[in-house]
């Protein structure tokens, strides 16, 4: 509320070409925009020096056929992933936004989890529902039609849309809850019925979400590793990220695993280069901040809504609820040594995200103030970056100063904060340019500066972007497993690895449990984040 | 100023603590140092023996051993490298970061084997493993699972071990034919996993009728879970080995130490922790000899390449196995 004064005279839409007033360098988002440049120039160096490292130990780029055949296989089946999950999350946002319904809390945090599974465990959930024997061809065969496979192409699109269908319908739903509750009212005293309502109010609000959306999905797909490998059926889905992995794994062609990781951080920056120019502000101004109330078309309107809602829950928490039905009968006996590990997982996952929240909120607010391809760049490579690449660089830099294993747990960290950025600074960037649209002028002329600043207006107004993200950094670096890898000594070992150790040895039962407690790990710093954002802007 | 003293003052006192036990570090996989594999039991017993501190440092799998050593070079602190098999040591031998064992003694092993290098501590046979109670009759020969309508789950060869592994037994088995042999079992082969464990979990969840691992699985399921069910089926025309090895390093700076641990690997403090742990034939039979259900599957003729052969063969399959299967 202490932004509410501010508000009303400032609800009018800035123009575009606005002048900016002039502001101090070291002042406040000033002095943000220096910051942002070194924390860029330091990612792009965190992201960049290792794939150098590991170029220079090889010899020469080459690249043959079965490469660009990868190559080519990756960018369909990632741009394939990325159109259906962002298509698909438009109704199921649009319904969640203009719905009130019973348990719609609970559903919209329980969007946040299949994002959060570690690959192999939603691969075996989704088995559960969609493999030879789930539940789905056992309904099929009941009714005698014939049965399905999940092997193969579909069976990756169905996974990928499995994983980020919700974060596409989080960042969506943001985007419709940040429509100005005022414009909202205009449009019903105006008589706007839903087409209307979608050409002026949903439109332009999509406009600019969608291609942020696509974007990080499509990143996501193009260097998925353990879901395309398993559910592919065969050497035809090969991925960049698998010949990368034979790269450096089996041949110890250092050349090219760079040559590969250099393809791949191109295809990345095409990718956001596209999206940004696609991009534009949907310009509605600042509101009083009251809770945006859509009007809820009835009739055949409603009947789409509720399927729209009820399909996607149903895709989402079937897979979920066989993963926990798996993993509770082995709690009781697990190794001990899973205690441990979970806990060095909790704080390697606080501590990344941490780091993360603060780096993307200080690049989202410069870019927001000035527009920076440096700082875009910067804060989108990293999604591209293969993460056997930048341990194996890593690894190169650091073994000749000390034992990798004594700074295993650091490196996750700066791994985890890299890799996770660029989701943040995606989920920051939207509202924080409505706030420097909305606020900007108003704060300058204050003199509202640092510190002040923060407190009082970029803290409480992106205090749910802010939540959801950390929720998300904090999540995602649960169960990151790229970086420690190479790293880990015996007495580093984080929950992932300790998962990864159990199925390399038969006990799968005890594995399901380990991956139980490591989703419910996750999902919980996950809703613990998201609450508290979403109660701080309340 | 301060810290400088402090650092050297630490350093003194850290140098003769050092200097009492000589560490000797083992560079292995994941699962050989987990609290449920062999390396707890095979420290206790080396470390009764030896004074010294044995550390074992993990590194992925056995294929990311091969790139680790190849990552660290002349400067590795690892004194021993275990877990290697025998479709990659032609590749480490080739590194010339390895130094002869100089250990004459005779394995358990169903084929000779001599490599200066490279030790034996574990093997086992390659088989297609299957539950008895959904599939009575399993196919005897690669032709005859072709031929059926099974459905099979296998590793990628370029990411694991026992994919690698199948590769070598149908080239071995079949020579010239085994392009055909992949042709034919195409729609036979559900997916290809990354590794062992993701392969072995899908076909547990009953994803695919067979995997493939080893002979010895079934006994994992006999000993650990009382479960008789699980077979491997046995092929008339062999079964291809896994020969697990382990070497020395040339610029190990305890080669005295490291000798005697692998002298140590193939006596009982070693051998018998091995066919519960890694669920493989111990390289040298332990004085208790084996585990129920080791004999219920044995092959009656074994394959297997020499290092040389699989290393010249491994291109051209895998480019016969990715033509076979791309479709």
């Amino acid at each position: 509320m202490a932004s509410g004064a501010g508000a009303l005279t400032l609800a009018t839409p800035t123009p575009p070409g606005a002048r900016r007033l002039p502001t101090p360098l070291w002042g406040g988002a000033g002095g943000g925009g220096a910051l942002a440049a070194c924390l860029a120039v330091i990612l792009l160096a965190l992201v960049l020096a290792p794939l150098a490292a590991v170029a220079l130990r090889g010899t020469g780029l080459s690249l043959g056929p079965a490469d660009w055949a990868a190559v080519r296989f990756t960018v369909t089946q990632a741009a394939l992933s990325s159109l259906i999950a962002t298509v698909l999350a438009i109704p199921v946002a649009r319904a969640l936004a203009r719905r009130r319904f019973f348990g719609r809390g609970v559903l919209v945090t329980l969007m946040g989890a299949p994002f959060l599974l570690p690959a192999v465990v939603a691969v075996l959930g989704l088995l559960a529902v969609f493999g030879r024997s789930g539940l789905l061809n056992r309904v099929l065969e009941a009714l005698g039609l014939p049965t399905i496979s999940i092997f193969g192409l579909g069976g990756v699109l169905v996974a990928h849309v499995f994983l980020n269908l919700p974060l596409a319908v989080r960042m969506i739903l943001q985007g419709w809850l940040s429509i100005p509750a005022e414009r909202v009212r205009l449009a019903q005293s105006l008589g706007f019925g839903p087409a209307e309502t979608l050409r002026h109010l949903e439109w332009p609000m999509l406009r600019e979400v969608l291609p942020g959306v696509a974007l990080v999905i499509l990143v996501i797909c193009l260097t998925s590793f353990a879901v395309v490998l398993t559910l592919g059926g065969g050497p035809a889905a090969t991925t960049i990220e698998l010949a990368i992995y034979q790269a450096v794994r089996f041949d110890f062609d250092l050349a090219r695993a760079a040559g590969l990781a250099g393809v791949q951080v191109v295809i990345c920056a095409l990718a956001a280069l596209a999206a940004w120019k696609v991009v534009r502000p949907a310009g509605f101004g600042a509101g009083l901040d009251r809770q945006v109330a859509f009007t809820a078309p009835g009739g055949w309107r409603k009947l789409v809504d509720g399927a729209a809602i009820t399909a996607a829950t149903l895709f989402l928490i079937l897979p979920l609820l066989a993963v926990a039905l798996r993993g509770v009968p082995g709690l009781a006996d697990l190794p001990p040594s899973v205690l441990p590990a979970a806990l060095r997982s909790m704080v390697v996952a606080l501590t990344s995200a941490a780091v993360t929240t603060v780096a993307a909120l200080l690049l989202a607010l410069a870019v927001a103030r000035r527009p920076s391809a440096l700082i875009e760049g910067a804060a989108t490579l990293p999604l591209a970056t293969s993460g056997l690449v930048l341990g194996t660089g890593l690894f190169l830099i650091v073994q000749p100063y000390t034992p990798p294993m004594t700074v295993a747990l650091p490196v996750t960290i700066l791994v985890n904060t890299a890799l996770t950025l660029p989701f943040l600074y995606r989920i920051l960037l939207p509202q924080a340019r409505a706030l420097q649209a909305d606020y900007g002028r108003l704060s300058d002329s204050l003199g509202l500066q640092g510190w002040a600043r923060a407190r009082w207006l970029v803290l409480p107004r992106l205090a749910q972007p802010l939540g959801f993200g950390a929720g998300i950094a904090a999540a995602l670096s649960m169960g990151d497993l790229g970086a420690i890898a190479l790293f880990a000594g015996d007495q580093q070992a984080t929950l992932p690895l300790v998962i990864q150790q159990l199925t390399g040895a038969y006990r799968l039962e005890a594995a399901a449990s380990a991956s139980l407690i490591l989703v419910t790990l996750s999902f919980a710093l996950f809703w613990a984040c998201d609450a508290g954002g979403r109660r701080a802007a309340a | 100023m301060k810290t400088t003293l402090l650092a050297a003052g630490l350093v003194i006192i850290a140098v003769p603590a050092m200097a009492e036990t000589p560490v000797l570090t083992v560079l292995t996989y994941d699962s050989f140092t987990s609290e449920w594999g062999p390396g707890p039991a095979i420290e206790k017993a080396f470390e009764a023996t030896c004074a010294c501190d044995l550390q074992f440092v993990p590194a992925g799998d056995g294929a990311a051993l091969l790139a680790r050593i190849q990552l660290e070079g002349a400067a590795s602190d690892a004194d021993v490298v275990l877990g290697l098999d025998t479709s990659l040591t032609a590749a480490a031998g080739a590194t010339g970061l390895f130094a002869p064992h100089g250990v004459t003694a005779t394995t358990t092993l169903p084929v000779d084997f001599a490599d200066p290098l490279f030790l034996p501590f574990d093997w086992g046979w390659f088989a297609f493993v299957h539950d008895k109670t959904k599939l009575a009759e399993a196919p005897t020969s690669f032709d005859a699972l072709a031929a059926s309508d099974l459905k099979i789950v296998i590793q990628d060869p370029r990411s694991s071990t026992p994919g690698l592994g199948l590769l070598m037994w149908v080239k071995a088995a079949h020579g010239d034919r085994a392009g055909e042999i992949w042709e034919a079992l195409a729609d036979n082969i559900v997916t290809v996993t990354p590794g062992w464990s993701e392969a072995y979990g899908l076909f547990l969840e009953g994803e695919a009728d067979m995997v493939l691992s080893y002979t010895t699985s079934p006994a994992y399921h006999l000993i650990a879970e009382s479960d008789d069910t699980k077979a491997a089926a046995l092929f008339d025309e062999g079964h291809y080995l896994q020969v697990e090895v382990a070497g020395k390093l040339a610029a190990t700076d305890q080669p005295a130490l490291a000798d005697q641990f692998l002298a140590f690997m193939l006596s009982d403090g070693f051998q018998s922790v091995i066919p519960q742990t890694n669920w493989m034939y111990p390289a040298a039979m332990p004085e208790a000899g084996l585990p129920e259900g080791f004999d219920a599957f044995r092959p009656a003729k074994s394959l297997l390449l020499s290092p040389e052969e699989a290393q010249a063969a491994r291109d051209a399959a895998l480019a016969e196995w990715q033509a076979a299967l791309a479709r």
